[in-house]
């Protein structure tokens, strides 16, 4: 069973809960960064939520994800508590990793999250290996990898999907083909014309779905995670989406228009979408969308003061954690 | 003349590469209207064309590779990587194919490639965009590498590097890109590689260092002749192959060493500094040799950069230890 259902009324209001959730996470996180609060680089996922919430939702508690540079989504909807997720971006003993992984290597290891991973394309062939050693102990958790489109052009692409294909492991390729890697446009650096159609190649399904509908990520995810769960081995969507935001703080978005921003937040956005379309079926009220909006914003709110008051690291063991 | 920080004078240098030999080509991620990620090839797209400065997918393995190729096919390319840390996926290519070709072949490849690496902490991020590897290229036998860390060496020794029939590690100190400015020579200047630079004389103690360490160490150096004492800084620039006659002859006249470096202590060039200059330099020694470095573990988020990172207190705190010792 999947944890929460889009498609449901009661479902739809936890998913739009999560989406919200991370919408306003990381409003959160770049107002921190913009006040000099957070350091280092910072990626974003405004405008991706769709994609993390759709996907999480399919799994059961107990699978597996591995997630990206850019994976606070895929964390808060795995089930992260976004308090001490920002303990670890503020570097907070409260943290995930105890405040020493930050934004890029945070990891929830007890809730099943393998862990961000500032290299690209870094994350593929460990949940490969985690579904080997889970079929090696009879279990039967489905391992999701989150990977950009640009990662599919970096030679770990291949072989992660390689061994999972020949080994029919359990997992889930999810691409979140957010149109670019950095400056780089997906179509212009991916031959083949789709990340999906390469799943032709290693003879496992592949389909591209438009990963701003939260319910066709969340239905399709859960064909692919149902048949990784009964043997049927690995698979690969594309998640068609859009990055809002620069690709980190840096960026001067030189390698795309205003234009195109404007009509992907405008016209697509996820969470546009997907309210409208509640109202719209009748599922979910106005004043019940408000409701977890306003809840959401309070309970963000509430994790930075807690994030703050956490204790901060310290340099003591910094050599400790080298080795066991 | 003209007065340029680290990044504007790589940014010249490479211009004029491109200007100068038509075979000069340049390949990286973002390297194009972007200028790459520190912005060091802006504007050399509008100029030279995307042929010649080329936009590659998130893919260092082929960036390289393909560099490699170019170089055995006649041209002088220009990798950039974006970060050191993001090296590793090319590690195949450049630890068994680049820097092997020439001995393999006996001279008959020639691999005249530059592979450039913005390195080094100090910049607030995490383990790969701060961290400083550079022992692992200097084992590898076959690779030069390089670290400016002064305007006119970072352009000088650019241009030697691209035209050396070597391939060259170029590494550039993420945290000096902007920091420093000075006067940096028209046109084809030219810095050999392997002599280092005296960056103050002094006859108490020899300090050797490179890259972003040079400012930390200079300073440190600045902070003991307050009390008299008389430290020279020498900064490598060149780490393969590294300047012994210089560190020697400096050494026997101070009679004493400190290696200052980012990189972790084990394994660390410090190491090979220091066993080097026992073996020619024993008799002149007054006390044992020292080493102040990053620690043993990952590069750490920005909370324990600064402890992470040799300053000028631990520095001081070396130099008078051994000159207590
Ligand atoms: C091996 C490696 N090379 C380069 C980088 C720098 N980098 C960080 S994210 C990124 C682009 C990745 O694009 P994509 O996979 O599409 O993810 P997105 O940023 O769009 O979410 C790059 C090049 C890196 N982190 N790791
Ligand atoms: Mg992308």
């Amino acid at each position: 069973m999947p944890r929460r259902d889009p498609s449901t009324p009661e479902g739809a209001v936890e998913s739009l809960r999560l989406m919200w959730t991370i919408r306003r996470f990381e409003e959160a996180v770049e107002e921190l960064f913009d006040r000099g609060q957070l350091h280092g680089t910072m990626h974003l996922s405004i405008g991706q939520e769709a994609v993390a919430e759709g996907v999480a939702a399919a799994l059961e508690t107990g699978d597996m994800i591995t997630s990206t540079h850019r994976g606070h989504g895929h964390t808060l909807a795995h089930g992260a508590d976004p308090a001490t997720m920002l303990a670890e971006l503020l570097a907070r003993e409260t943290g995930y990793c105890r405040g020493r992984g930050g934004s890029m290597h945070i990891a929830d290891v007890a809730g099943g999250n393998l862990g961000a991973n500032g290299i690209v394309a870094g994350s593929m062939t460990i949940a490969a290996g985690a579904a080997l050693a889970e079929r090696m102990k009879g279990g039967d958790r489905v391992t999701v990898c989150f990977f950009g489109d640009g990662a599919a052009n970096e030679g770990s692409f291949h072989e992660a999907i390689n061994l999972a294909a020949i080994w029919d492991l359990a997992v889930v390729f999810v691409c979140e083909n957010n149109q670019y890697g950095m400056s780089m446009a997906s179509d212009k650096g991916t031959a083949g014309g789709s990340v999906a159609k390469r799943a032709d190649a290693y003879g496992i399904p592949g389909s591209q779905v438009d990963g701003n509908d939260v319910v066709s990520v969340f239905e399709t995810t859960l064909e692919m995670v149902r048949r990784a769960r009964e043997g049927e081995g690995p698979s690969l969507i594309e998640a068609l989406t859009y990055r809002y935001r620069g690709h980190s703080k840096s960026d001067r978005n030189l390698y795309r228009t205003q234009t195109e921003i404007d009509d992907w937040r405008n016209l697509r956005d996820p969470l546009d979408r997907f309210e409208g379309s509640l109202l719209e079926s009748g599922g979910v009220e106005t004043g019940t969308i408000d409701k977890i909006r306003g809840e959401v914003r309070e309970s963000i709110r509430d994790a930075v003061t807690e994030a703050f008051a956490a204790p901060p690291t310290t340099v003591a063991d910094l050599e400790g954690a080298a080795y066991a | 003349m003209t007065v340029r920080n680290i990044a504007s004078a790589i940014n010249d240098g490479l211009d004029v590469a491109l200007s100068g030999d038509d075979r000069v080509m340049i390949l990286g991620q973002d390297v194009g209207r972007t200028g790459g990620v520190f912005r060091i090839t802006d504007g050399l797209l509008e100029k030279y064309g995307s042929e010649r400065v080329v936009d590659t997918p998130v893919a260092e393995s082929g960036i390289v590779g393909v560099g490699l190729g170019l170089a055995v096919g006649g041209l002088r390319p220009v990798c950039e990587i974006q970060f050191m840390g993001f090296s590793y996926p090319a590690f195949d290519q450049v630890i068994s194919h680049v820097s092997r070709m020439r001995n393999r072949s006996r001279h008959r490849f020639t691999v005249p490639m530059v592979i450039r690496m913005p390195y080094g902490g100090g910049i607030g991020a995490a383990e790969h965009h701060s961290e400083s590897t550079e022992a692992i290229y200097a084992h590898t036998p076959g690779l030069k590498v390089v670290v400016p860390s002064t305007p006119a060496d970072a352009k000088g020794l650019l241009l030697a590097a691209i035209e050396d029939p070597d391939p060259v590690i170029f590494l550039e100190p993420i945290r000096l890109y902007r920091a420093v400015k000075e006067d940096v020579p028209e046109g084809p200047h030219r810095q050999e590689i392997g002599p280092a630079r005296v960056e103050r004389s002094g006859s108490d103690v020899t300090l050797v260092t490179w890259g972003a360490m040079t400012r930390e160490t200079r300073r440190a150096a600045d902070t003991l002749s307050e009390d008299g004492v008389s430290a020279e800084v020498i900064d490598l620039r060149t780490l393969v192959p590294w300047d012994r006659e210089t560190v020697f002859e400096s050494v026997e006249r101070t009679g004493r060493l400190v290696v200052v470096h980012e990189a972790p202590l084990t394994g660390g060039l410090g190491g090979e500094i220091v066993a080097t200059v026992s073996e020619q330099c024993l008799y002149s020694l007054l006390a044992p040799p020292k080493r102040v470095t990053g620690w043993d573990t990952v590069f750490p988020l920005k909370r324990s950069e600064e402890h992470y990172l040799p300053g000028v207190d631990r520095i001081v705190t070396a130099v008078r230890k051994d000159l207590d010792g």
